[in-house]
């Protein structure tokens, strides 16, 4: 049994998600569909979003910020930031080039998300 | 060469250093802390005292009434913001009017000029936030108000541009008589040895006293603890605002700053900590409650800050200025709590001149009283910024948005002699971070001036001495 | 002495919004002043990602959806100066700013479009006693401090406010090594989003503590510990139930205000609720030519609101020039019954282009409507099952919605509770 939030609008409704049988999750607190799916989703597998810096070498600005290129697994959120340690990137940098490959063996790599000029 | 040290770099140490420096003799001045006016001298009032509050023939009223006089010729002479903008004694209560004419009398008697008492309708007149509930007041034009730091800057870089040497985070553990000369032993193990000693160690002005001093003192810090407005509430008042004083200090100040900012305080509690600089919950209100008696539409909505000072209160109840009286070439100032600031100019002429008398200094001839402040971007009519960006275009940078400050100016700061160290350093020199974000956008680029300027690594940079670092490190 | 059509003050989210529309509705002659060394403004350090799903259907990190404008803004060749910070604007529409290359600068504009965006509210403003060491910080200032600076402000951290900045440098903390030791929040609720409270909090299990303040702040050159207590129901601490927390620093989320101080120089009225301009259905102030858009007009949640209001403000920034008239006669909308503010403020009877009105709630409420009432009449209702101060709402008005609230002679904007 969880409990949580439900994101998916203002609402905000407290789910309870009974998690025991991942094969079939119930879902309830929810008022609408999407929490149910939201909830579902959260026990199941949830995933995030990465975001961080890593320095940048010779450009006009210190750091470059970055994202995973999909979502991460929630429990390999922090394998993936350690693969980020000590990296350092060389301007000019483009949106979109790849930052790290494979970070820390969770299957997605890290982008730049920021255009940097070579100084 | 004769050598005198001062100990205590507030306005005390740096206006006899300065009056000092007219004569011929190798000055030190020792500060524990790692720049000027970083005790008593930061956090007050910043009012210029008519005078009509000390006793008739105390020190207290001798020095102010004096003090005050000179402050028109200092400011120009030492570029530092001063202004004559007047005082109300307010009176609440129809049945006070004897604690406002004994202020005045006290007042005559001091030689105050122009002292006189008017009714409430009159102090609404100039001043229409005042309370309805003033029945009546005492007016005194010659009141002022003075930024006590710059002062203090001022007068120490005029010291420094006139021989005076600083030496900054040395703390002075103890004095000891070394034939007809002093010792000064420091914490770290250093040993000065000088002529003459200046004990100008404001708070601790009776622990140094009392580490050689058959005569001992004892100074309980008054803790008095301050609100700041931002600018846009300036037009509130443009004089000082006094309630009528009680025993334990003068009450209650609504009072411009020279800047246009609005100052509600100070409280007034003695403490033991003379390292307590903490506000406190109750201590704010009070400020603010009391406050609100003088001017009622006062709200908390523009404050900007808040902060506390400690006054340097000697049980004596008077300056004690002079030299130790146990025959050593000690020269003490201990109590110089309000109006120590407005009497420092007078009482550092009378010092610098008995010193010089006592060691027979001759005069130094290149002595040179003027000092130049740094130019202030902010407050240039439009062709003097475009022709001070000209000639130096780092004054086209605007580092401090709500105070207009300009990276010429943060670099200035840093790099003049008793040059600015760290961000409060630079905020008292230029006011950069002074304004109503509180250095919310500017402190880092501040930061990374200071780094560049002075060759240290941005995680060396601190807010106020050691300690203060204010990054961590590096993100890895 | 130079001229110009238009000068947009600012060149963050906002700004490059409104240059790209005036542009694209024929004007030409447009100049953004940035006072920062890049365009995109606060968008730079928002590395996070969340933003742009309303404008380009996708969830884009800061820098990129700064980036996607950027590219418009210098795809058309719009001027721009960097590092140039205005020091006057009057209601003449005289410019002055200054930088480092062409040193003080004076323009004549024929409209203004302020695009300045907001600043912090600092500690002062919310009078916590204690000490004042290094180690309290703004958290956008610590924000800036590690994403663009590439330095950590503190290891162990308290957070006082949970608006979305500070809910997002909980996580951003977290993520390079601090540990966030609370979020402490003085109202009952968040004014922050659900999905970062538990994004950026629930998943690393810092605590959120609602009706909770900073009371005392201890230390000695650096920040030591903070002491936290329960406040009543009118925010005043409760005595005995503060607890002391270790930490070196201390992270203020705690509102945004608009910067208006070029604003007040030029006689722009503000409004005391929003802190911003009181504005038109055009943008435009009540002072003529210049003109409001993004957080100096009032604070946004979602960038993606900024922008559209500013490619508003711009293309109507250009009718101004082209001496299309919009303006004239106005009707007032008042904000009532739990609606805190409504932008626009006034709606000019003349124009047929469909309203959009933003607003923002002074509590939370459930199962309302938001109404906008016309000389007593119901012309408009949108049900919610919830509305926060937390979140703006926006009502679009259809073609007569519009019409009706343009020629009514009191329009009110207000919630309804729904049975």
């Amino acid at each position: 049994m969880r409990e949580m939030i439900c994101i998916c609008c203002p609402m905000g409704c407290r789910l309870t998600v009974d998690d025991s049988d991942l094969n079939n999750v119930k879902v309830s607190g929810n008022t609408c569909p999407r929490g149910e799916k939201y909830g579902k989703e959260e026990v199941i597998c949830p995933k995030r979003m990465v975001t961080s810096v890593v320095r940048v070498d010779g450009g006009d600005v210190a750091m470059l910020s970055v994202k995973t290129r999909d979502a991460v697994e929630k429990s390999k959120i922090f394998d993936a930031l350690d693969a980020l340690k000590g990296v350092v990137v060389k301007a000019p940098v483009k949106i979109g080039d790849t930052v790290v490959e494979n970070a820390a063996g969770t299957g997605v790599d890290f982008i730049a998300t920021k255009n940097v000029s070579a100084r | 060469m004769k050598e005198i040290i001062i100990i205590g770099a507030g306005v005390i140490g740096c206006s006899i250093a300065r009056e000092l420096s007219r004569y011929d003799a190798k000055i030190t001045v020792i500060e524990r802390e790692n720049d000027v006016a970083c005790g008593t001298t930061k956090a007050n009032s910043g009012v210029v005292h008519g005078g009509f509050d000390a006793k008739p023939g105390s020190k207290k009223a001798f020095y102010n009434v004096r003090g005050n006089a000179m402050f028109d010729k200092l400011s120009k002479e030492l570029d530092f913001p001063f202004r004559r903008n007047g005082a109300y004694v307010l009176c609440f209560d129809d049945t006070k009017w004897d604690g406002l004419k004994k202020l005045y009398d006290q007042g005559i008697a001091n030689g105050v000029r122009d002292v006189k008492v008017v009714t409430g309708d009159e102090v609404r007149q100039r001043e229409p936030y005042v309370s309805e509930e003033v029945k009546g007041a005492l007016w005194c034009p010659s009141s002022g108000i003075v930024s006590p730091y710059e002062m203090t800057i001022a007068y120490a870089e005029n010291a420094v541009a006139n021989g005076v040497e600083f030496v900054f985070e040395k703390n002075v553990e103890r004095l000891e008589k070394d034939g007809d000369k002093m010792k000064v032993v420091c914490e770290d193990g250093e040993v000065y040895t000088a002529d003459l000693v200046v004990n100008a160690a404001g708070l601790h002005s009776d622990d140094l006293n009392n580490t050689i001093c058959d005569k001992k003192y004892r100074i309980v810090p008054r803790k008095g603890e301050y609100m700041l407005l931002d600018k846009t509430s300036g037009y509130l008042t443009s004089t000082t605002l006094f309630q009528l004083p009680t025993a334990m200090g003068k009450g209650i100040l609504v009072v411009p700053s020279v800047h246009g900012n609005i100052l509600l305080g100070p409280t007034a509690v003695d403490i033991e900590d003379k390292e307590c600089k903490d506000t406190t919950y109750d201590g704010l209100a009070e400020a603010f409650d009391k406050a609100r008696i003088t001017m009622p539409s006062l709200t908390k909505k523009t404050v900007i800050t808040q902060f506390t000072g400690l006054r340097a209160h000697a049980d004596a109840g008077d300056f004690v200025i002079g030299f130790a009286a146990d025959d050593l070439p000690l020269y003490n100032l201990i109590g110089i709590e309000s109006p120590g600031l407005t009497a420092a100019p007078a009482i550092a002429v009378d010092a610098s001149e008995e010193i010089a008398d006592y060691l027979a200094l001759s005069f130094n001839k290149k002595f040179n009283p003027v000092r130049k402040g740094i130019p202030c971007f902010a407050t240039m009519t439009e062709s003097e910024r475009a022709e001070i960006i000209k000639k130096n275009p780092l004054y086209g940078r605007i580092v401090c948005r709500c105070e207009v400050v300009t990276e010429g100016e943060i670099v200035d700061s840093i790099n003049r002699p008793v040059g600015a160290k760290d961000l409060d350093g630079v905020k008292r020199r230029t006011r950069a971070g002074m304004g109503r974000c509180q250095s919310g956008f500017c402190s880092e680029r501040v930061m990374e001036i200071i780094a560049r300027e002075r060759g240290i690594d941005m995680t060396e940079v601190t807010k106020s001495g050691k300690g203060s670092e204010i990054l961590v490190g590096r993100v890895e | 002495m130079s001229v110009k059509n238009l000068i947009i003050i600012g060149g963050g989210p906002a700004g490059l919004a409104a240059a790209k529309s005036a542009y694209d509705a024929g004007e030409r002659d447009i100049l953004i002043l940035e006072r920062e060394d890049k365009l995109g403004g606060i968008l730079n350090q928002c590395i996070h990602n969340g933003f742009g799903l309303h404008t380009f259907k996708e969830e884009l990190t800061g820098p990129e959806y700064a980036a996607r404008y950027i590219d418009e803004v210098l795809k058309r060749g719009i001027e721009y100066k960097l590092g140039t910070t205005v020091l006057s604007i009057d209601k003449n529409k005289r410019v002055t700013c200054a930088n480092e290359t062409d040193g003080l600068q004076v323009y004549e504009a024929k409209a203004i479009i302020l695009a300045c965006g907001c600043r912090e509210r600092p500690r002062g403003a919310i009078n916590i006693a204690g000490c004042r060491t290094a180690g309290i910080f703004s958290a956008g200032t610590a924000q800036k401090l590690i994403n663009i600076d590439g330095y950590m402000p503190g290891k162990e951290v308290v957070i006082l406010g949970s608006g979305d900045i500070g809910l997002i440098m909980a996580r951003r903390m977290t993520f390079q090594g601090a540990k966030v030791k609370a979020v402490v929040e003085l109202m009952p609720y968040s004014s922050g989003l659900n999905r970062n409270i538990v994004q950026c909090l629930n998943d690393f299990d810092i605590p959120l503590m609602f009706s909770h303040t900073v009371v005392n702040i201890k230390g000695k050159g650096r920040v030591s510990s903070v002491v936290i207590a329960k406040v009543d129901e009118k925010l005043v601490p409760i005595k005995g139930t503060e607890q002391e927390i270790k930490c070196d620093t201390l992270l203020l989320s705690v509102g945004l205000l608009p910067e208006n101080e070029l604003s007040k120089m030029a006689d722009v009225k503000l409004s005391p609720v929003t802190g911003g301009a009181i504005v038109d259905d055009d943008m435009m102030t009540e002072t003529d030519g210049i003109f409001a858009c993004g957080n100096v007009l009032h604070v946004h949640d979602l960038v993606d609101f900024v922008s559209e209001e500013s490619e508003w403000a711009g293309k109507r920034a250009a009718a101004y020039i082209r001496g299309e008239k919009t303006s004239g006669d106005k009707v007032a909308i008042d904000a009532k019954d739990g609606v805190r503010y409504v932008v626009p403020q006034f709606v000019g009877r003349n124009g047929d282009e469909t309203l959009r009105l933003k607003m923002r709630v002074g509590n939370v409420y459930k199962d309302v409507k938001l109404c906008v009432v016309c000389d007593g009449e119901e012309v408009y209702a949108k049900k919610c099952r919830i509305v926060s101060p937390g979140e703006m709402e926006t009502i679009t008005l259809n073609e007569k919605q519009t019409r009706a609230l343009k020629n009514c002679k009191e329009a009110v904007v207000c919630l309804k509770a729904v049975k």
